[in-house]
């Protein structure tokens, strides 16, 4: 009898091109690679250097999300980059894709948007492979059962040149959420209460996998939402396992198997899920049934806290180097300690990012904003995650709910999430935003983020003050 | 990549817990093609003030911190985004070692691939570091990667891990990118045997 394993070990196992060793750390195969203009200019550079070629780029695919503005298009349809740097890293990207045979989804082309929105919707995505882009966030691509993770340039130059990575390997951590989420607690939420519980380096070191019934009930677009934010509770990826959820969101997307080929995955994807008694290195649990809408009050994402609660006392932590730390972030974002944070006053309100971009997401707020308005002296940018969710959005009329709220509807990118073209947040001045980060800086320099859930950001927008969103849905 | 086998150098301390990378390097500083002036970026809203002077408080203005080339830091260092510009920024900025009770798994293998050394030690460690150079900002510590050890003024050597591979290529110079292309046999042989199908190009 085969032992039991779990789904990181079956992915891990089916990946190895050649275990670790005394010596050498193992070499695992990489199925999908996804790219960016930001983290790949200088990995290409390295390939020209050393005569290489890319090795599959029929296994590669580029976008354009980070640096591109995402102001509204001119009047010939073209969105204008007006920032020379960023237009000269989009043009190398152009580039290297046309060099190196790699498909490159244009900005301002029918299927760009911000990498780990497109993978998903474009069915490059599919449980039991493995995934990696330079960048962070590509956990996102875990809720496919996939493990998939960030990496560095360099590593991409390994990726493009060998469609291989070596790896240590990671622990496993069963992350167990159960129960019905009550009214008006949302993915995010769950998110945010693990690793406000656990901490920003609770994960260092793990892949997490979510089970539970909580996990369980989610549509894709939640448990993206959860996986995405992995890397902000330290872990390398997040896992979910795949599911007929799972199969029937990926069904029919344009790269997605066909045919034979189909039930030939389906068949292998069905023995994914980890083995009855199989065993993680660490388990931890959540009740999803105490829940509440949460908010961030700090400068990481575990600063966190139900939204009704009060900002937590330094005084009253145990460690001197945690105290200093509360102390340094609450003196960056003007905020007391014990003070509640209902009825703070906003300036920005940010609804994108690759954690809260997608159909589902903006259907949410629309449907908080439907009739209402944002409050005057609020600026909320709506942020579509790609320009295949902008168009559904439009086509279902959301575009004109938020306009009429006063909101700027704009063209799919990162924007606001990190602040790399025009979308940033003022000095000194409130955010509150659906996206992954509220470091120091993050927005813009100065700026003071609050994370939230897509409907809480809506509330708080209409309500001009940060705002729990219960009563709004 | 330079090899790497003794590093011995002035620290400086910056006892701050979770520096995530996009303090060590703001998202505005990455709109490079290649790895120049991103030394000018490191920690730049620490470094300078709004209007853009130099900020007196910050730890790295100090005059006599100037000759530091062993960064002593807070623990979860390097958290947050993959970029490499993070550990690119250190290096050009002239540090060659990071000590810190832990650091962040992506922030690890990047410093790896560039040759910026991690070198990871207990509480008590970090915290008799962060004293020391409180006491004196000159105080040098001694890094020998071959032993594995970093010796502190008083003499005491603590053990750091890292992995048998990353020593090897730190301490030679070479890139992991060679052993990966010395495998290609290796990656052709499981190609031929990996079940995924995906074309991406059509
Ligand atoms: S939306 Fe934000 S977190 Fe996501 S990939 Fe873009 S910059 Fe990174």
């Amino acid at each position: 009898m085969t032992q039991a394993r779990t789904l990181f070990e079956k992915i891990w196992q089916q990946h190895l091109v050649r275990p670790a060793t005394a010596a050498t750390p193992a070499v695992l195969y990489i199925d999908l690679h996804l790219i960016h203009e930001v983290t790949s200019p200088q990995a290409f550079a390295e390939l020209r250097a050393r005569g290489l070629r890319v090795r599959r780029p029929d296994r590669t695919l580029a976008t354009m999300d980070h640096s591109t503005p995402t102001t509204p298009r001119n009047q010939l349809g073209i969105i204008p980059v007006l920032d020379a740097q960023a237009a000269a890293q989009l043009d190398r990207l152009r580039e290297h894709c046309r060099e190196f045979g790699i498909q490159l989804f244009e900005l301002g082309s029918e299927h760009q948007g911000i990498v780990h929105v497109i993978g998903p919707e474009q069915g490059l995505t599919q449980p039991g492979m493995t995934i990696v882009c330079g960048d962070s966030h590509t956990s996102t691509h875990g809720a496919f059962g996939a493990l998939a993770f960030g990496i560095g340039t360099s590593e991409v130059g390994h990726v493009l040149a060998t469609q291989c990575l070596l790896q240590q390997r990671p622990r496993t951590m069963e992350v167990r959420v159960d129960g019905r989420l009550p009214h008006g607690v949302t993915a995010k939420d769950i998110i945010l209460a693990i690793i406000a519980r656990y901490g920003v380096g609770g994960g260092t070191g793990h892949v997490f996998e979510y089970t539970g019934s909580a996990i369980r009930a989610l549509s894709m677009e939640e448990r993206m939402t959860i996986c995405n934010m992995s890397i902000e509770g330290g872990a390398r990826a997040g896992l979910v396992a795949p599911d007929d959820t799972t199969f029937d969101y990926v069904a029919g997307r344009r790269f997605a198997p066909q045919g034979a080929a189909w039930d030939a995955a389906l068949t292998r994807w069905r023995a994914l899920p980890t083995d009855p008694g199989a065993t993680y290195d660490r388990v931890i649990t959540l009740d999803a049934t105490q829940l509440a809408p949460m908010i961030t009050y700090g400068t990481n994402p575990g600063m966190g806290m139900a939204i009704d609660a009060r900002v937590p006392l330094p005084d009253a932590l145990p460690e001197p180097a945690q105290r200093l730390a509360l102390e340094k972030a609450l003196r960056y974002m003007g905020l007391q300690p014990g003070q509640t944070l209902l009825g703070q006053p906003l300036d920005v309100a940010f609804l994108g990012s690759c954690t809260n971009s997608r159909l589902s997401d903006l259907r949410a707020a629309a449907r908080v904003l439907d009739g209402r308005s944002v409050a005057a002296g609020v600026r909320m940018l709506v942020v579509p995650g790609s320009q295949a969710v902008k168009r559904q959005a439009e086509a279902e009329g959301l575009d004109r709910i938020f306009r009429a709220a006063g909101a700027e509807w704009r063209e799919a990118g990162c924007s606001a999430c990190l602040g790399m073209n025009d979308d940033k947040v003022p000095a000194g001045k409130y955010a509150i935003s659906s996206s992954n980060r509220n470091f120091e800086g993050r927005q813009g320099p100065g700026a003071r983020t609050f994370l939230a859930s897509p409907i809480t950001v809506a509330a708080s927008a209409v309500a001009g003050v940060v705002t729990d969103p219960r009563p709004y849905v | 990549m330079e090899p790497i086998s003794v590093i011995v150098g002035q620290i400086v301390a910056l006892p701050v817990p979770d520096i995530d990378t996009d303090r060590i390097i703001p998202a505005r500083y990455l709109k490079v093609t290649d790895k120049e002036g991103l030394a000018d970026g490191l920690f730049f809203d620490w470094r300078y003030r709004a209007d853009g002077s130099p900020n007196p408080e910050f730890v790295l203005n100090r005059p006599d911190a100037q000759d530091a080339t062993v960064l002593v830091a807070g623990p979860n260092f390097g958290c947050g985004s993959s970029r490499e510009h993070a550990p690119w920024a250190l290096q050009g900025y002239g540090f060659r070692a990071v000590i810190s009770p832990s650091f962040a798994d992506i922030f690890r293998n990047n410093s790896i691939n560039v040759g910026l050394l991690p070198v990871q030690v207990d509480d008590a460690t970090y915290l008799q570091l962060v004293s020391l150079f409180d006491e004196d900002p000159a105080t040098q510590v001694r890094i020998d990667l071959a032993a594995q050890t970093l010796t502190l003024p008083d003499g005491r050597a603590v053990a750091f891990p890292i992995d048998a591979f990353s020593r090897h290529c730190l301490l030679n110079g070479v890139d992991q990118l060679g052993f990966l292309l010395s495998g290609a046999d290796a990656i052709a042989a499981f190609e031929a045997q990996h079940p995924i199908e995906l074309d991406t190009t059509r």
